[in-house]
């Protein structure tokens, strides 16, 4: 090959590589425009303080749904964050080999069993026994897809904590424990909080796992042993029926989880950026 | 070294919790073998050979969902991994360097878009599209081949493999560019002080160094597609049918799962959909340790792969 069809030859698979990472991201692109066009006009106030109006009638809103959200993503941090962060803390300081490394994979296939898979596995957990649908069931749900995210993140934060200052605190004479509840957690904890916002921004848009869990309800909730609204629900619900309102309520809740997310999602990356940046 | 009581009450906790996750997967793996048994009992191996779907008459047979899940997953990879490893080597190889965080930030969110706002845009967007545009060129030029024949529904099985396509492509996107910035910078300045060109470079160099965990992230990739259940049970018509043509509506073992759970009246009909989720947990914790370990080859196990 001559140097000139080489060069070409380099040219076009930059271009043909740049092709496919603005195919990737076009998508995004079109449904953000899409949401912004169908559903902004359904964005108003009624949306985030009235409940679903009936059948015919036009109006109402996805209040209850919003809330019933936040309470079962709430929930959810309550039960998995503590134990997901402790896991980490443990994947990333303990000096055994075997079972880490055990707990590091599974965890790693634990968060590509599909979520459907996990609301079967809380429905027999929590719905059978209970003999009904509810928001605990719904949360216990979300709260094992959690998990493994954060334990993998903790521990990665965790790692990034320079061990001159765990040596400096051990030096003192300070036991262990208290070097890593003073010491190495503090210094990691933005950005062990940031993780915690991505995950939370994962399953605040989970839909498969609550179908047959939280099951969605069109009224204010009433107790966590009670079947309980959420925002994903309601949009798939809407998507599917086929009155004309109800397509432009759930574009509207699309909108509304959707910038949720992405919120979330740049704020974490805002405040990890300046912190850990100089520490890789 | 003197062992303090809190230091070691302290290991135990973390011990707990660490263990917390593999109780999880046992758990989950035992709850649904448990609840699937009635069905597994009855059906035996019939259940995956045969299609005949009659909760009435409780006649279980699970092959159009398998088939549909294997089809649409294998369109979805057709599409995902060519484009998913191209825009990953263009993050971490060809690109200019103030291009790459933006851009690698947007293919980010674009994994963030939860599923059902895909669905919700596969309905009212790529579905009309598909049956206005796409299904009708194909049936013109390629309708020769028994794949593309048949009326253009918009929804079906093609539209299910796009959706997930482009569902995918993200997650496979940034693990690929994960295993690319693994690859030692020794292996790069070799090839270029060869005189190789960017390009011969990443072909010759990185992406032979990196294959293993490049066929991980595809494999990561299908593992998602094989589950997705929202954006799929949205556009794919849910059809208890083996088709041989794209444009025909099928099913998911996911999608099947997500609309007839909450209706299943019978206790052997809600057991058989349970088997149906554990042939789907089997096959995705299959695909995901394989996956897993491949990735792990080149990376190490200790960083954590975004999605």
């Amino acid at each position: 090959m001559t140097a000139r069809t080489r060069r070409a030859v380099n040219l076009a698979m930059g271009g043909l590589t740049a092709l496919a990472a603005g195919l990737v991201i076009l998508p995004l692109v079109m449904i953000f425009a899409f949401l912004l066009f169908q559903g902004a006009s359904a964005v108003n106030v009624d949306f985030f303080t009235h409940l679903p109006k009936p059948v015919g009638e036009d109006g109402g809103g996805m209040s209850n749904a919003i809330v019933g959200s936040l309470i079962l993503v709430g929930l959810a941090a309550g039960l998995g964050l503590p134990i997901g962060i402790l896991g980490g803390v443990y994947l990333a300081e303990s000096r055994d080999r075997r079972m880490p490394w055990l707990v590091r994979f599974l965890a790693d296939v634990l968060n590509g069993v599909p979520s459907i898979v996990i609301g079967i596995f809380a429905y027999a957990l929590v719905v059978l026994p209970m003999r009904r649908f509810s928001a605990l069931a719904g949360a216990v749900a979300l709260a094992v897809i959690m998990l493994p995210i954060v334990v993998r993140t903790s521990e990665e934060l965790v790692r990034l904590v320079p061990s001159s200052l765990r040596e400096a605190a051990l030096a003192l004479g300070i036991p262990e424990w208290k070097v890593i509840l003073r010491v190495v957690l503090p210094t990691a904890r933005a950005g062990i909080i940031t993780g915690v916002m991505v995950a939370v921004a994962r399953v605040a848009g989970e839909t498969a796992p609550l179908l047959f869990t939280a099951f969605g309800n069109r009224f204010w909730h009433q107790g966590l042993d009670q079947p309980i609204a959420a925002l994903p629900l309601q949009i798939f619900a809407y998507a599917i029926a086929p009155y004309d309102d109800w397509h432009r309520q759930a574009w509207a809740g699309a909108l509304v989880l959707i910038g949720m997310v992405f919120i979330v999602s740049l704020a974490a990356r805002v405040a990890t950026r300046g912190r850990f940046s100089g520490v890789r | 070294m003197r062992s303090n009581l809190g230091d070691r009450i302290f290991r135990g906790v973390l011990r707990l919790a660490g263990s917390a996750v593999l109780l999880l997967v046992l758990a989950l793996a035992a709850e649904m073998f448990r609840t699937a048994w009635p069905a597994i009992h009855t059906f035996g191996a019939r259940f995956l050979v045969t299609s005949v779907w009659d909760p009435v008459a409780e006649h279980h047979g699970a092959l159009s969902f398998v088939y549909g899940t294997l089809v649409s997953s294998l369109l979805a990879m057709l599409i995902a991994v060519p484009l998913g490893i191209g825009a990953a080597v263009f993050l971490a190889e060809l690109a200019p360097p103030w291009l790459r965080p933006p851009v690698a930030f947007l293919v980010e969110l674009v994994a963030a878009v939860p599923s059902v706002v895909y669905g919700l845009w596969g309905i009212f967007v790529l579905a009309p599209l598909m049956r206005t545009w796409v299904q009708p060129f194909l049936g013109a030029t390629l309708g020769f081949l028994p794949l593309f024949q048949g009326p253009p529904y918009g929804v079906g099985m093609l539209t299910a493999g796009i959706i997930l396509a482009i569902m995918v492509v993200p997650f496979i996107t940034a693990v690929s560019r994960e295993v690319l910035l693994a690859v030692p910078n020794s292996q790069r300045e070799a090839a270029l002080a060869l005189g190789a060109t960017r390009w011969e470079t990443t072909r010759l160099a990185v992406l032979r160094y990196g294959r293993s965990g490049l066929i991980g992230a595809g494999l990561l990739g299908l593992g998602r597609a094989l589950g997705e259940t929202m954006a799929v049970t949205m556009v794919i018509g849910n059809r208890p049918e083996v088709a041989i043509s794209l444009f025909a509506p099928g099913y998911t073992m996911a999608s099947v799962i997500a609309n007839e759970f909450t209706e299943a009246t019978s206790d052997l009909y809600l057991s058989a959909l349970i088997e149906v989720g554990l042939l789907l947990f089997l096959v995705t914790v299959a695909v995901n340790a394989l996956a897993r370990l491949l990735v792990w080859s080149v990376g190490g196990a200790v960083k954590v792969v975004r999605e």
